[in-house]
């Protein structure tokens, strides 16, 4: 208890429902926190951040955003390693793609709980609402997450919270119970109208909240698995997923293409760890190579890398071929032609 | 001698989290400066330094397109 307040730590997506039961709690007086988590999956307009001709948008973090309408603290922390093997070995198994979110919640409300107990606080908040989620949010698999994160009866949903067993905060009565909500199912005109109450601006990523959820994304990783003959991948990896158009012309290589001035700028941050390569008389992408190339392959990847330029008319193209380290040296290429770029390269 | 941060080629919200893990071993007074790529650090980083109570003393893209931050301590 902090000045006679018990103390919730809301788990802070930057979406609206986390934001509405973060807003509940502080309405019954709870001192409230935010924690965010971010697994290097999560969907924070990277991809607007980069492209130079996206960034008229607004560039923000949502739950940055969120905690600053509700004014309390947030704590973001990384948990990149720590979420790998959730996606590789996801005990539940995965939804429609490669998304784990059985685990995954049971993950973030287990590392919330381990935070509440170091920092003395009381109990966790969620804005999971009843039947919104296919995987996650049903009531089979919430007393699921409550059990496997460890947190039992200190999870609360005050957006649900009628619909369910009462939990600690409710039995001692931190939190009065009849001031919960009892929503339930995918309508979500009770929390875009609470919202407008309370005047919240909010965050409504168009395909939700987690790139495992995309089907693209989803395929881009299973090759990246798949061509390397095991499940793993850093961090590295998973940023550029979401970065260029990505070509696998051959099993045993990949290009990763820029597709505009921000992408290139974005690339240029990996010259040390690729060979990459870039037309030297015509403007044009950078393009990364992941995996092993011969001679005949850069001779390959640097026709591709003159097609997606400038000079893809001209009759040949000087390209530059880097690696870490330094300059490996210039190649004159025909571009590739448009019928020769086979539809099945691109991931 | 004042602290330098380099998050160039960090995404949101890696700049973020390695600001919050620098600010932690720094004292009141103390200045940071900040280099990032990404241009939400532009609005992300001062956020965060408003919930905490620090003061951003500068926030802009220079000429090279990174954005550069300066943040005064407060604790």
């Amino acid at each position: 208890m902090e000045n006679g307040k018990r103390k919730a730590v809301v788990l802070l997506s930057g979406g609206l429902d986390s934001m509405l039961a973060a807003r509940l709690m502080l309405d019954q007086g709870i001192h409230v926190e935010g924690i965010n988590f971010f697994t290097g999956f999560c969907v924070e307009g990277h991809t607007h951040a980069v492209r130079e001709d996206r960034q008229k948008r607004n560039l923000r973090n949502s739950a940055l955003h969120s905690a600053e309408q509700l004014g309390i603290r947030l704590h973001i922390v990384d948990v990149i390693d720590e979420y790998k093997d959730v996606v590789l070995n996801p005990r539940h198994g995965y939804g429609a793609h490669l998304n784990p979110c059985l685990d995954c919640k049971g993950f973030m409300v287990g590392k919330a709980r381990a935070w509440m107990e170091q920092n003395g606080f009381d109990f966790i908040v969620t804005g999971e609402v009843l039947g919104q989620r296919p995987m996650s949010q049903r009531r089979d698999t919430f007393p699921v997450i409550a059990r496997e994160s460890g947190a039992t009866d200190r999870l609360l949903r005050p957006l649900c919270a009628r619909l369910l067993p009462e939990t600690l905060p409710e039995r001692e009565g931190w939190v009065d119970r009849e001031r919960l909500l009892g929503l339930s199912g995918r309508n979500r005109k009770p929390q875009i109208a609470l919202a407008a109450t309370y005047g919240f601006e909010y965050a409504q990523p168009a395909g939700g909240c987690c790139f495992l959820t995309d089907e693209n994304y989803a395929h881009k990783l299973k090759d990246l698995w798949q061509s390397r003959g095991e499940r793993r991948y850093d961090f590295d990896d998973i940023m550029l997923l979401k970065i260029g158009r990505h070509l696998r012309p051959r099993p045993h290589f990949k290009l990763i293409v820029g597709r505009e001035a921000g992408e290139n700028r974005f690339l240029e941050g990996y010259r040390n760890r690729f060979v990459h390569m870039w037309a030297l008389d015509h403007n044009g992408p950078l393009v990364l190579l992941q995996g092993s190339a011969d001679d005949a392959d850069l001779d390959l990847a640097a026709s591709i890398t003159a097609r997606f330029g400038q000079g893809r008319g001209a009759l040949t193209v000087r390209v530059a071929v880097g690696q870490p380290g330094g300059l490996l040296g210039e190649r004159d290429v025909k571009p590739l032609p448009a019928h020769a770029l086979a539809a099945e390269w691109y991931l | 001698m004042m602290p330098h941060l380099d998050a160039r080629y960090l995404l949101c919200p890696m700049p973020v989290i390695r600001v919050s893990a620098c600010v932690a071993g720094l004292s009141t007074g103390d200045v940071l400066t900040v280099r990032c790529t990404d241009r939400g650090a532009l609005n992300d980083v001062p956020a965060w330094c408003r919930l905490e109570g620090h003061e951003v003393l500068q926030a802009e893209a220079d000429s090279s397109g990174d954005v550069v931050l300066t943040i005064l301590v407060h604790k």
